[in-house]
């Protein structure tokens, strides 16, 4: 499978008063056509700066973004055009992603003239109808000329994956999208998500904080778990949240309190070594995840950087011991 | 005898357009070092019952019925009799509340140290070395240390460091009650984490009841003796933590629990709640959940279903429907809802 979209060891670095942060480092994520993966991490882990690198609002300091084989950042005129309509971003807050001043109508409708999809009221507004039955926000006509406020979190959140889809996007990021509204109606928020990769072929990257969010959402792709701007696991879903390699992803799955009492009262806990975050700043050397890792080894793990590397069962892993463990290979400290 | 006794607590919010009732004919009993954990979705009525339990409701708020009965060494008082100095005696004293650490509830421009001052100041320790000693002890009890959290402004902190600060402040004057809206909200998975264990810790320590309200269904799982679901201002169902999660009988509970996916386990058939929750001005006829519920007949549109005991003398759900749900879930195994109904 070719690659649709594509971050080749793409970096980010931010100038601050303190100093430089490396928000993201050396990422490299493939998605082909239609896929639904779920990137995970804890705040500050680089997944929402991963999200606007894939979506080109932000400009690589390292590495390429690659759509459909092209370097994005070397394209220009209509290339970059098709690019930007071609992958959209939905964003966390419903609440504060809309223009409270405009109605549904004029918020969709806006995209459809600007990018020539309709070229009169009556097509767009025949467009408009259509978006709003993709979304399930229906019958349409009770949603054509209502305002933000009139709308609950869920239906805004339909509106902002209806505005999305104004361009006929092949790639949406998704950026905590269901994070802000009701845990009654996420579910229902997630499968019009789904129903847009299966049915239109769009490719689904939904960054998420809630690994269950992440298992049901991925569960027929991947997952791939963030630590301090770098991706540390990339599996399977079911493989990832039964098995996990990597000791952080380990630790997430052993600490997610669950909605079953049984089960999340006789979790059984990865014990850290440490609960303090190392600061971007002053990363620390070697596997920034060492100094709080239960399975560290001095002189490896705080000294050479772990590559995400596959291990057996169609999956990569960033770390020196589980490589070791699942494949025998060792990693060699040279430096 | 229970520590708290709630007895159809009835709070409307007065709007020109009319009455909002918020809050309807509610009644619950929490027992000494007992965890209650009230669920429902946001405009459920569970936020403006729990500050309504303090009596800390906004301006514009009208407690229209019902008592809310505390009772500290065999004495009882409706707390909603209590004049402006009992009342500030028993909200901190007594029952202390603890809010979202993600909200303002830090004063920015003071330090940590300040806050505890502030705090002792107003229930008239004045001695700030006795001050220093408590916040040194209760510092150390949330496993914070206390050279480094004094001296820092609340923006200096993580939010994990914030909720326990605020835990800290809340057991000051050693509540028998805590009231906790969202611990866990908007903090991340490994921090999250430490706060329940913290929040166990120290219910077996200091033995103080806690009542949370939550969206979150697993700090519920984790946390709660009972639970009560919400729904349209009313308690629809009320139950012990394992019959609500594996037996439930009021067709919003089972909806509401369907609605969360678990990382382990089977993921079952996990679904929405279709609809959305009724305008609170302007309320269905019989049950308010009959809209959205899949098990609705025309009897439930009739008449508003008072809470009725189902399967135990502990066990409560508002639905002429519950046996039949009781027949689609059945009853015997500890099972989840998603999982019964795959």
């Amino acid at each position: 499978m070719t690659a649709l979209i594509e971050l080749d060891h793409v970096s980010r670095t931010f100038t601050t008063p303190a100093g430089v942060i490396t928000a993201v480092d050396s990422v490299s994520l493939a998605l082909g056509q239609g896929e639904a993966m779920c990137l995970v991490g804890e705040s500050g882990c680089g997944k929402t700066t991963t999200g606007r690198l894939l979506t080109g609002l932000l400009r690589p300091t390292g590495g390429r973004l690659l759509y459909e084989g092209k370097d994005v950042w070397l394209t220009k005129g209509a290339d970059l055009g098709r690019f930007r309509r071609a992958v959209q971003l939905v964003h966390q807050d419903p609440y504060a992603s809309l223009n409270p001043t405009r109605t549904v109508f004029q918020t969709l409708s806006a995209p459809l003239f600007r990018h020539k999809k309709a070229n009169s009221q009556r097509q767009a507004l025949a467009a408009v109808t259509e978006l709003l039955q993709r979304v399930d926000l229906s019958p349409p006509e009770n949603f054509i000329a209502k305002y933000p406020h009139q709308l609950s979190g869920g239906q805004r959140q339909r509106v902002a994956i209806a505005r999305a889809l104004t361009v006929d996007p092949k790639v949406i990021v998704a950026d905590e999208a269901v994070s802000m509204v009701d845990v009654s109606i996420r579910i229902s928020l997630l499968n019009l998500l789904l129903a847009l990769a299966k049915e239109f072929g769009v490719t689904i990257v939904l960054i998420t904080h809630d690994l269950a969010v992440a298992r049901y959402f991925a569960r027929r792709g991947r997952i791939g778990v963030m630590y301090l701007g770098r991706v540390v696991e990339l599996a399977d879903t079911e493989v990832l949240v039964t098995d996990p390699a990597h000791p952080y992803s380990a630790a997430l799955i052993a600490a997610i309190p669950e909605a079953d009492p049984d089960i999340t009262r006789s979790k059984q806990r990865v014990e850290l070594r440490s609960a303090e975050i190392p600061s971007l700043i002053s990363l620390p050397p070697g596997c920034t995840f060492h100094p709080r890792c239960p399975l560290a080894e001095a002189g490896l793990c705080d000294v050479l950087v772990p590559e995400l590397r596959p291990i057996p069962g169609a999956r990569e892993v960033a770390c020196h011991v589980a490589v070791r463990e699942r494949t025998g290979e060792r990693a060699a400290v040279t430096a | 005898m229970p520590v708290l006794s709630v007895r159809g607590l009835s709070i409307d919010y007065i709007t020109r357009k009319g009455p909002v009732h918020a809050v309807r004919d509610v009644s619950f009993v929490l027992e000494k070092s007992e965890t209650l954990a009230i669920i429902g979705e946001s405009g459920s009525g569970k936020t403006t019952l729990a500050v309504g339990l303090i009596r800390l409701s906004p301006r514009g708020t009208k407690v229209t019925n019902g008592e809310i009965l505390y009772t500290k060494n065999g004495l009882t008082t409706d707390v909603r009799t209590l004049d402006d100095e009992d009342l500030r005696e028993y909200r901190w004293a007594e029952a202390a509340m603890v809010f979202q650490a993600a909200l303002n509830s830090f004063n920015p421009v003071i330090t940590i140290w300040e806050q505890f001052l502030d705090t002792a100041r107003a229930h008239g320790m004045k001695d700030r070395h006795a001050v220093r000693d408590r916040a040194d002890e209760l510092l150390d009890l949330v496993h914070l240390d206390a050279k480094r959290v004094l001296p820092a402004f609340p923006h200096e902190l993580s939010g994990g460091m914030k909720q326990r600060v605020l835990i800290a402040l809340a057991l000051m004057l050693e509540p028998q009650l805590v009231i906790l809206d969202e611990p866990t909200t908007a903090l991340d998975i490994l921090t999250q984490r430490s706060i329940i264990d913290l929040l166990k810790q120290l219910r077996e320590r200091l033995g103080f009841s806690m009542i949370f309200i939550s969206h979150d269904l697993s700090i519920a799982a984790e946390l709660a003796d009972r639970m009560i679901t919400m729904y349209a201002g009313r308690v629809v169902e009320e139950a012990n933590v394992d019959d609500m999660f594996y037996r439930p009988r009021h067709p919003y509970s089972v909806g509401l629990l369907r609605a969360v996916p678990r990382v382990s386990g089977a993921l079952g058939s996990v679904a929405s709640i279709p609809g959305s929750p009724p305008d609170l001005m302007r309320l269905p006829v019989g049950c308010s959940y009959a809209p959205r519920c899949p098990y609705a007949i025309d009897a439930c549109r009739a008449a508003d279903p008072p809470l009725v005991p189902v399967d135990t003398a502990r066990h409560q759900a508002a639905c002429i429907r519950w046996k039949h749900v009781a027949e689609v879930l059945g009853s015997d195994a500890e099972v989840p809802v998603a999982e019964k109904l795959a």
